[in-house]
């Protein structure tokens, strides 16, 4: 159950539109089922009132959209961002990716969303109608009665673990002002150091081995911008084509994932739009441990105009041997 | 039926301004090192690019040494402190995605420290060999 409704967006956005501060909208509309709620861009309250959806399945992040949909735009574009967009919006601000006089951002409260592979976990497939209201109302094919689920039941795995409510960046914030929240992010990634070598290699042999390589996850992902990808490359051996062995998997997510290392706001698209339910963020989550308890704690996106860690030094880093040593005089 | 003997390969970036004239006096003072280290210069140790690690293992290495100036005297003034930021960051991905730990390694090696180059890859041959061959980033179409 999301704090804030449809409604109010919409007229919010409406009024927007109709003052003449912006002249699109980013939204979210629905998709061929109600699970699988699509980004769109909106030009005028008649499509707002059709198509604009707002629920427990409205994940996407927007930051990333910017990039493309503000240069294109005569004037402003309007964005909703959640508290975790927000962090992807000052990232992409200090990699001067958009233009933020051409952008209007209003800030909007998360209550977390939901994980349809959870849902489906409890109802079952052939589901064909979801009404989110105060509890999530799964209506199946097989089943006359709706099935009630608690949204806090079916949190996907990033928001299981959030770590924020505040918005770090907006023009406008809707609702009240959220804090950060300390939470336990990094718990599952300390599981998995804490096994040995072999179980680390078949958990992620296990998790690794799924991959249909999609590129979903790069597409996705607010911090991959670059204009010509690495992996789009025909010279490289691995453009755009299935993982040929478990080295190609391998290779194709640690370089992925160190790509993003630094820049990474932990916003989970990535885990979010695998469709195979690879827990991408993990990986991510590694870095940004790795990063914090190396040199100091950074948020990415908190600030517009910080440096990353891997853009930086300092003379008394870290020696790579040492990291183990650390690590197992810990232990 | 004779059976190969088992030897590692290895393969060492080495920076152009320190390791490899380290690896250089090495050989100038007939200091042994296993002939199984396969050197490829590097202009900065802070060239070598994840990928490169990956495409070392994936051809075969069963290891893989980056070998660069001591922090502080970079050719390139900060490269391999950058060098030094990634590798750590991507050593310890390696490790978390099970990759043997003692499969990698960063050293630093000056222009006049031929008998720590040498030392350093006897060193590391013998834990690699100790390993065994690199199973778990091998890809077997680059296998003969």
């Amino acid at each position: 159950m999301q704090k804030i409704t449809r409604e109010q967006l919409i007229e919010k956005a409406a009024a927007l539109l109709a003052g003449g501060t912006v002249t699109a909208v980013l939204g979210w509309s629905k998709g061929e089922f109600d699970y699988d709620v699509t980004p769109a861009v909106f030009h005028t309250a008649e499509e707002l009132n059709k198509d604009f959806v707002w629920n427990d399945f409205c994940g996407a992040n927007f930051s990333k959209y910017l990039v493309a949909k503000a240069a294109k735009e005569e004037g402003k574009v309007l964005v909703f961002l959640k508290p975790c967009d927000t962090y992807s919006f000052n990232q992409l601000l200090t990699e001067h990716r958009f233009d933020r006089e051409k952008v209007y951002a209003v800030g909007i409260p998360c209550e977390g969303m939901a994980d349809i592979a959870k849902i489906k976990e409890i109802c079952g497939e052939g589901i064909s109608s979801i009404d989110c209201g105060e509890k999530i109302a799964v209506t199946t094919i097989y089943e006359d009665e709706p099935v009630m689920i608690d949204a806090k039941d079916v949190l996907a795995e990033r928001c299981v673990n959030c770590k924020s409510k505040k918005h770090v960046a907006y023009d406008e914030l809707m609702g009240e002002e959220g804090t950060v929240i300390d939470s336990a992010r990094f718990d599952e990634v300390a599981k998995i150091e804490a096994m040995t070598p072999d179980e680390r290699f078949a958990f992620w042999q296990n998790e690794l081995s799924r991959c249909i390589r999609c590129n979903a996850c790069r597409d996705a992902c607010p911090a991959c911008t670059c204009e010509k990808c690495v992996f789009d490359n025909p010279n490289s051996g691995v453009e755009n084509k299935a993982p040929a062995n478990s080295f190609e998997e391998k290779m194709f997510h640690i370089i992925r994932a160190f790509h993003v290392a630094g820049r990474c706001t932990d916003c989970g698209e990535c885990s979010r739009v695998c469709p195979q339910n690879i827990p991408l963020h993990l990986l991510n989550r590694k870095f940004i441990k790795d990063m914090n308890e190396f040199y100091g704690e950074y948020q990415a996106g908190e600030e517009v105009g910080t440096r990353a860690p891997l853009v930086n030094y300092t003379t008394g880093d870290i020696e790579p041997g040492e990291v183990f040593d650390r690590r197992d005089t810990d232990a | 039926m004779q059976v190969k003997e088992y030897k590692p390969l290895i393969v060492a970036f080495c920076c152009n301004w320190c390791s490899y004239a380290g690896a250089d006096l090495a050989g100038n003072n007939r200091l042994n090192y296993p002939a199984d280290v396969k050197i490829i210069r590097v202009p900065c140790s802070c060239r070598v690019n994840p990928m490169f690690v990956l495409r070392a293992f994936q051809r075969g290495a069963d290891g893989v040494i980056i070998c660069g100036c001591h922090p502080g005297d970079c050719h390139y003034t900060s490269g391999n402190y950058f060098t030094r930021r990634r590798m750590a960051a991507l050593f310890s991905m390696l490790d978390y995605l099970g990759i043997e730990k003692e499969r990698t390694r960063v050293e630093w090696v000056s222009a006049a420290e031929g008998a720590k180059f040498a030392a350093t890859m006897n060193d590391f041959a013998s834990t690699v060999a100790a390993l065994g061959e690199n199973k778990r980033l091998e890809d077997l179409r680059c296998k003969k």
